[in-house]
C-alpha cells in the first residue's frame, strides 16, 4: 500500500489529509509536503492520521521535525488521530506530549 | 493448538535491502503471524511494526556500508506460545553500547532514532548480537495477555 496525501484549507488551518502506510519508503514524500506547506507561509497546520493504516519510527521523526520547522516558523502542527494502535506508537516515545491530539478535523478547526 | 495452526513451522524471506520492500515484509510477518499462537491482533500490529524497524535498520546499515545489491534475511519461527523473528544483516554490525539506552532527540534529517525503543516495548523481548559481519536482531512475541 502507498502513502496518500490530500491538502485541504479550512479557516486559518491548513488539512493534511494521510492515508495508507507511513514507513522509510514514503516518509520522505510525507516530509516534502509538510516542509512545502511550512514554507509557503502556512501557520496552522492539522495532519489527519485517521486513514493511515500503518506509521513507523521515521514518519514519527518526519511529524517532530515538521513541527520543530512550524514553530521555528510561528506555527503549529497538530494531530487528528483515534487509532489505537498509532496513538500507542506515539505514547511510547513520548510525543503525546510534543503533540496536540484531536479526536476530530472539525475539532482541530474550530481550536485555531 | 488452534484450527489451521502451523505452529512449529517456520519461514523464511530474503529480500533486498531496499525500503519499497517493507511493505511486503509486514504483510508477510503479519500473514504468518495469523497462524501462530493466539495473538490479540493489535499485538501481530506491534511485531509487523518491531520487525519493520529492525529490517529498516538493516536497510540503513547496507546503505552506510554502500552496499547496494545488498539482501536482509528475516526468519519466522512459530512456537506453541511465541512467535521468534530473527532479522539478520551482514552489514558490518554496530556498537551495541553506543545504543542510547534513553530516547534520542529526533535529528531533523536522520529520523530513525526512535526505532530502537520502539521494538523494545512493543516485544516481549529484544535481542541484538553481532554476528560474523553483520547484526542479528530477535524479536520475540509471547501469547497469552498484552502489554
Amino acid at each position: 500500500m502507498d502513502l496518500g496525501l490530500k491538502v485541504t484549507k479550512r479557516d486559518r488551518s491548513v488539512v493534511v489529509t494521510v492515508s495508507g502506510e507511513v514507513d522509510v519508503a514514503t516518509a520522505p514524500r510525507l516530509r516534502s509536503q509538510l516542509v512545502s506547506l511550512v514554507s509557503d507561509g502556512e501557520r496552522r497546520i492539522i495532519c489527519d492520521l485517521e486513514a493511515v493504516d500503518f506509521l513507523d519510527s521515521t514518519g514519527l521523526g518526519v511529524l517532530v521535525g515538521a513541527l520543530k520547522r512550524a514553530r521555528t516558523h510561528g506555527g503549529e502542527l497538530v494531530m487528528v488521530c483515534t487509532q489505537r494502535r498509532l496513538l500507542k506508537v506515539f505514547e511510547i516515545t513520548g510525543l503525546t506530549r510534543v503533540f496536540e491530539f484531536y479526536d476530530t478535523v472539525d475539532e482541530a478547526v474550530a481550536a485555531a | 493448538m488452534t484450527s489451521g495452526s502451523a505452529v512449529g513451522g517456520s519461514v523464511r524471506l530474503e529480500f533486498p535491502a531496499r525500503p519499497e520492500y517493507l511493505a511486503l515484509v509486514r504483510v508477510v510477518v503479519g500473514r504468518v503471524a495469523g497462524h501462530g499462537p493466539p495473538l490479540d491482533p493489535l499485538r501481530i500490529n506491534d511485531l509487523c511494526l518491531a520487525v519493520s524497524e529492525a529490517c529498516a535498520n538493516a536497510i540503513d546499515a547496507y546503505a552506510d556500508e554502500g552496499d547496494v545489491g545488498a539482501r536482509v534475511d528475516v526468519q519466522l519461527a512459530l512456537g506453541r506460545r511465541q512467535i521468534t523473528v530473527d532479522v539478520n544483516d551482514r552489514a558490518g554490525g554496530f556498537e551495541i553500547g553506543a545504543v542510547r539506552p534513553s530516547l534520542p532527540e529526533p535529528h531533523p534529517h536522520r529520523e530513525r532514532g526512535l526505532g530502537l525503543p520502539l521494538m523494545r516495548t512493543l516485544t516481549d523481548e529484544m535481542v541484538v548480537t553481532p554476528t560474523d559481519g553483520g547484526t542479528s536482531v530477535r524479536l520475540v512475541m509471547r501469547g497469552g495477555a498484552g502489554r
